[in-house]
């Protein structure tokens, strides 16, 4: 039973990854799972120069999933090659590191950073919707996201995945402007812009005042937009968006994604990316599915 | 110390403590990883509530495999936990965070263990490790002052109350009965709500001792990698390589000095 998948010339053994941002670098999560079961380990977005962050609270549960607005706090991306880069080479799986920035500038001092490194691909974080600059500014315009897009591109030595952010029009504008720019791939989606209020203080529970949304709550949009995406563009697609089982990860399978990823859920069940990939093996071989690339997109042919 | 994980475990018993505050003892090998000061998180079952719940380790019983937490209601997950009898399962993520130093007191000293309402909990473990003088000062809202006993065995007679209304001992905080008391400590060690732990930390600072704060944030993980429960800190912290530290993995125990509170 073949489980393997490839983006842009680059093999996974299975397509489960972890989410940008839920997973760190995987030091904290091994101690639960083991690393080597992954398809991919995605870290936290890494930028130029260390990022403190947002003032708390930045986390707040609400039905069916969380808000968050951490606001990309990360050591830079020095420390993050030294530290990071070097936990992640003792293990048997790819790694694609997310990347932010407030201009062009910072993004490209990253993806250069990052040239000569071990790092299997490039996830380019245009889509965050906790800081005031950059980020998901370059995510909601379509020319925005082609004019950074072709730029990284220039720039990156690895293959590069552009990741976008639900809160547009027309997700499909935002995938063809990345793949008319050159990206490889497409990482979808990030979190949905929300808001929670504490009625009895008569405040926002958010430092922030919004945060992103996660979890199950925003799987069936999710799904939809990777379906979308999946008829509009021929780059592969990197599904995501309250996945905690493997059966939603075979609805992101089926609507076109070529790969998953496990974000909030692990905070739920720090096992779910294992779970996520040991029953996705257990699915094919209940249906007597050879190939994985049987499901993949098949709700579209 | 073993790693950390999730597991389904059984309640051993649950009993009111005072109004809203409940003790419960669960069946866990955790116990055996269990120090003062740590924590573990628990899940609810009902599935409009996902994150786990940080509730501090009461006591540890590493013989019996069985911790003790003393908790509040306070929300959703704890009224749901309150309702939990012996024999019921919970599922749990432990041991989480770094306790209270109880070797940084030293035979001779002595040592202050100051807490404040839901902060209280925490102190008894704290108690059982420390291997010094011990005074312990406890503060509520009123004359429901749970856990005394508990202190009172640990340390006779060198258990003080405070109690907002004044209805048992000292009217006024922790600092008020620690003063009005003449207790001179050596070494500080404290958990409770946000403004007692900054006069704790201004004490300690004019006393030039040490002190040991347990924070309190929103957690989502509780093992390090959400970056959500974040406190500020003095100076860089070697992990973030900003002015934050994870009050779930490098707290929620800090020297006062460390943090910016
Ligand atoms: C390290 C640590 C140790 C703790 N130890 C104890 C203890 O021993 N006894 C005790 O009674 N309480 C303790 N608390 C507080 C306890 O975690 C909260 O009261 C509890 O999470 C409330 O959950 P809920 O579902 O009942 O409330 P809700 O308000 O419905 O919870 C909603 C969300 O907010 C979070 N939340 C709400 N209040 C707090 C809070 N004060 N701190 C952190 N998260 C919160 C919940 O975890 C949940 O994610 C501790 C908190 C921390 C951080
Ligand atoms: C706490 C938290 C931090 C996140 N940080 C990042 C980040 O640094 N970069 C990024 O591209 N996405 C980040 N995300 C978004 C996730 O990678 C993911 O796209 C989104 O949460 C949807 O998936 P989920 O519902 O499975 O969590 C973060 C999400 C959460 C919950
Ligand atoms: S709760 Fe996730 S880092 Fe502390």
């Amino acid at each position: 039973m073949k489980t393997s998948v490839t983006i842009a010339g680059v093999e996974f053994k299975n397509p489960v990854m972890t989410a940008s941002g839920t997973f760190g670098s995987g030091m904290e999560y091994g101690e639960f799972v083991d690393l080597n079961r992954l398809g991919a380990v995605v870290t936290k977005g890494v930028a130029n120069v260390p990022w403190a962050g947002n003032p708390t609270p930045r986390v707040a549960e609400v039905y069916g999933g969380m808000l968050n607005a951490i606001g990309l706090q990360n050591p830079g991306v020095d420390v993050f090659i030294q530290r990071d880069l070097g936990f992640l080479e003792q293990f048997d799986t790819r790694v694609i590191v997310n990347v932010c920035g407030r201009t062009v500038e910072d993004y490209l001092e990253v993806v250069e950073r990052l040239a000569d490194t071990r790092v299997d691909m490039l996830e380019i974080n245009v889509s965050c919707p906790n800081v005031k600059e950059g980020a998901i500014a370059f995510g909601q315009k379509a020319d925005a996201l082609y004019g950074i897009t072709s730029r990284i591109k220039k720039a990156a030595r690895q293959p590069v995945i552009m990741k976008l952010s639900p809160n547009v029009t027309d997700i499909t504008e935002m995938a063809r402007a990345a793949e008319a720019a050159g990206a490889d791939a497409i990482s979808l989606i990030n979190t949905l812009t929300g808001m929670k209020i504490d009625i009895e203080r008569r405040k926002f529970v958010l430092a922030n005042k919004t945060g992103g949304l996660s979890g199950p709550a925003i799987k069936p949009v999710a799904v939809r937009m990777v379906w979308q995406c999946a008829n509009a563009v021929k780059i592969p697609i990197i599904g995501m968006g309250g996945i905690a089982s493997a059966e939603d990860a075979i609805e992101f399978l089926m609507a076109g994604a070529t790969a998953v990823a496990v974000g909030a859920m692990n905070f739920v069940n720090p096992y779910a990316t294992m779970e996520v990939a040991q029953g996705i093996e257990n699915f094919l071989a209940g249906h007597g599915i050879e190939d994985i690339h049987e499901i993949i997109g098949c709700v579209n042919r | 110390m073993a790693g950390k994980r999730k597991e389904r475990a059984r309640v051993a018993s649950q009993r009111l403590l005072a109004p809203g505050i409940y003790d419960m003892r669960i069946a866990t090998d955790l116990a055996k990883d269990a120090g003062c000061g740590q924590f573990v998180a628990l899940y609810p079952k009902d599935k409009s509530t996902l994150l786990p719940r940080p509730i501090s380790i009461c006591e540890a019983d590493r013989q019996a495999g069985e911790l003790r937490l003393v908790y509040r209601v306070a929300g959703k997950g704890t009224a749901e936990f309150s309702h939990l009898q012996a024999g019921d399962s919970v599922d749990l993520l432990g041991v989480l965070g770094n306790g209270f130093p109880a070797g940084r007191a030293q035979r001779s000293m002595t040592a202050a263990l100051l807490g404040g309402g839901i902060g209280v909990p925490p102190l008894l473990e704290l108690a059982k490790e420390l291997d010094c003088d011990r005074r312990i000062v406890v503060g509520y809202r009123d004359s429901q002052c749970f856990l005394r006993e508990d202190f009172e065995a640990q340390a006779p007679g060198h258990v003080y109350i405070a109690t907002e209304d004044g209805s048992v001992g000292t009217k006024g905080n922790v600092m008020d009965a620690l003063r009005e008391n003449g207790i001179a400590p050596d070494i500080l060690f404290a958990c409770g709500p946000l403004p007692m732990l900054r006069a704790v930390k201004q004490y300690a600072i004019e006393q030039g001792i040490l002190a040991y704060l347990s924070l309190e944030e929103r957690m989502a993980c509780g093992v390090g990698a959400c970056l959500g429960c974040v406190c500020q800190t003095a100076g860089v912290d070697p992990h973030s390589h900003v002015h934050n530290a994870r009050v779930c993995t490098d707290g929620p125990v800090f020297e006062a000095r460390e943090v910016e509170i």
